[in-house]
This record gives C-alpha cells, sequence and structure tokens, in this order.
C-alpha cells in the first residue's frame, strides 16, 4: 500500500533534463547594459581618486604617497558605504564598475563581516574580514614574492 | 585640482569594462573574488613585464585604482626592493609598497564592521 498523503510529482523529469531547463531559462546576461553601467562607475569612482590623490599633491605629499593616502581614503569610503548598505545597491547597477575599483576590495571585506557578525568577533568579524581579501592577498603576495625572485636571478 | 581626472575616468572605466566582461562572459564561473584575483595577480604580472606602468602614466589614478593597481605596486615595490636589499627584498618588497592599503583596509573593514549590523 503505499502512502496516500504523498501526492504525485508535477514535474517528471530527471535531474540532467532540469539542469539543461534550467541553464535554458537562466537570464543572459545583459552585456549591452552592463558594459556602459561598468564604464561609467568605475570610470567615476577613478576619478574621483585622482581628485583625491591631486589634493595630496597639492599639500606637499610625492606622488608615491599622495597614491597611498588616496587609496586609504578610498578604502574608508567604500567600507563606510557597505556599512550604510549603501554599495550594494550601488554594486546591483554597476557590476564590475564597483567590483574592479579598490572600494570593491573594502566592500569585499566589510560585506561578509557583517553578515557574519553574530557568529562573534572572533570567528566571526576577524575571520570574515578574509573571506575574499584573503585569496587576494595570498595571490597578490605570492604573486610579488615570484616577481622579485625572478627579477633577482635575472638582474645577475 | 581637475588635471587628469579626464583621463582617469577614461583609463579607469575601461579597466572595469574588462572585468565585467570577465563576468558576463565565463558566468556563472566568474565570481566577484575570482574578478578580484584575477586583476591583483594580472596587474602584478603585466607590472613585472613592464607593461602596466605606460598604462599609470596615461590613466593616473584610473590605473591604480582598480585592483590591477593594487597588483602593480606589489610586483614594482618588490622589484625595487630586491634592487636595494637582494634576495630579501623579495619577500617585502611587495608588502612594504601596499602596507598603507593592507592596512587601512583591516582597520576601516573592522571598525565599519564593529559599528554597523547587516540589514534586514
Amino acid at each position: 500500500m503505499s502512502n496516500q498523503n504523498l501526492r504525485e510529482p508535477t514535474i517528471n523529469i530527471t535531474p540532467e533534463e532540469y539542469k539543461k531547463l534550467s541553464q535554458q531559462r537562466t537570464p543572459k546576461p545583459k552585456a549591452a547594459r552592463n558594459i556602459p553601467r561598468a564604464f561609467l562607475v568605475g570610470g567615476l569612482i577613478c576619478a574621483i581618486g585622482q581628485i583625491i590623490i591631486n589634493f595630496f599633491l597639492a599639500s606637499g605629499l610625492s606622488r608615491n604617497d599622495a597614491s597611498s593616502a588616496a587609496t586609504a581614503v578610498l578604502i574608508f569610503i567604500g567600507a563606510l558605504l557597505t556599512g550604510l548598505g549603501v554599495y550594494d545597491d550601488i554594486g546591483k547597477w554597476a557590476g564590475a564598475g564597483s567590483i574592479v575599483p579598490v572600494t570593491g576590495f573594502a566592500n569585499s571585506i566589510v560585506s561578509p563581516a557583517l553578515e557574519f557578525k553574530r557568529e562573534g568577533y572572533v570567528m566571526g568579524v576577524g575571520a570574515k574580514l578574509f573571506t575574499i581579501a584573503g585569496p587576494i592577498l595570498v595571490y597578490g603576495i605570492a604573486t610579488s614574492i615570484a616577481v622579485g625572485l625572478i627579477y633577482y636571478v635575472l638582474r645577475f | 585640482m581637475f588635471e587628469m581626472v579626464i583621463p582617469a575616468f577614461i583609463v579607469g572605466g575601461l579597466i572595469c569594462v574588462v572585468g565585467q566582461l570577465l563576468m558576463d562572459l565565463t558566468k556563472p564561473a566568474f565570481t566577484p573574488a575570482h574578478v578580484l584575483v584575477t586583476f591583483v595577480t594580472g596587474g602584478a604580472v603585466l607590472g613585472a613585464l613592464g607593461w602596466y606602468a605606460p598604462l599609470v602614466k596615461i590613466g593616473g589614478a584610473g590605473a591604480t585604482v582598480p585592483l590591477s593597481g593594487f597588483g602593480y605596486s606589489l610586483a614594482k615595490g618588490a622589484m625595487e626592493a630586491v634592487g636595494k636589499k637582494g634576495v630579501m627584498g623579495a619577500f617585502y618588497g611587495g608588502i612594504e609598497a601596499t602596507a598603507v592599503g593592507i592596512a587601512s583596509a583591516i582597520l576601516f573593514g573592522y571598525l565599519v564592521s564593529v559599528t554597523f549590523n547587516p540589514k534586514g
């Protein structure tokens, strides 16, 4: 005797068929719409960065220091806007335009840390700060060491 | 005050378009994390080959603000430090050159995460 409480399956397809169907129905990314948005917002963030650099240059910093200081300011702005919940709204519209600039790096640090805050200050905030920043630092720093070693070998 | 702002806008915008194309053309394999890792590594390699410096000269912040600029600074710092301190420089140069960015990201990231609560 079959269980009468179980209703008949409403869709009669295998998982493979379902996967195929869901791939067909997933909306294709709208490149024509995404690209101008990424250009506009990404360009705008870099233009603001240039204005901040110019300001630090005018106040007497060297070009390197002005660039570092501007990076710190942009990271602060990106982190703050993420905390206020504004940056994610920008991100929905701008796509890569808000991900690729250093403000997006700040966003990638704050976002998971905020989300997992309830897991405590050590394994929540402390660990999740590096969910995306961790891989970036691992690959970035490892590449820089490799570059330095190759440069050292080639120089002699 | 406004010198280099237009070149920064154009170069920065174009670099972000490359990121957008990476994401759209490889969907769903490339998440934002993959894009950022690719840009840092790519910037470091291009910097090592000497191909990123001209972009910084043309675009200013347009080339340094995107994460590829972070990679470029890492590679440039490592090579400059090798010139000064030899093989040790390969290890400290990259982090030294990007220390302000890394430290401020940790500090501001922590402070904001502690101060605010997630929406919803």
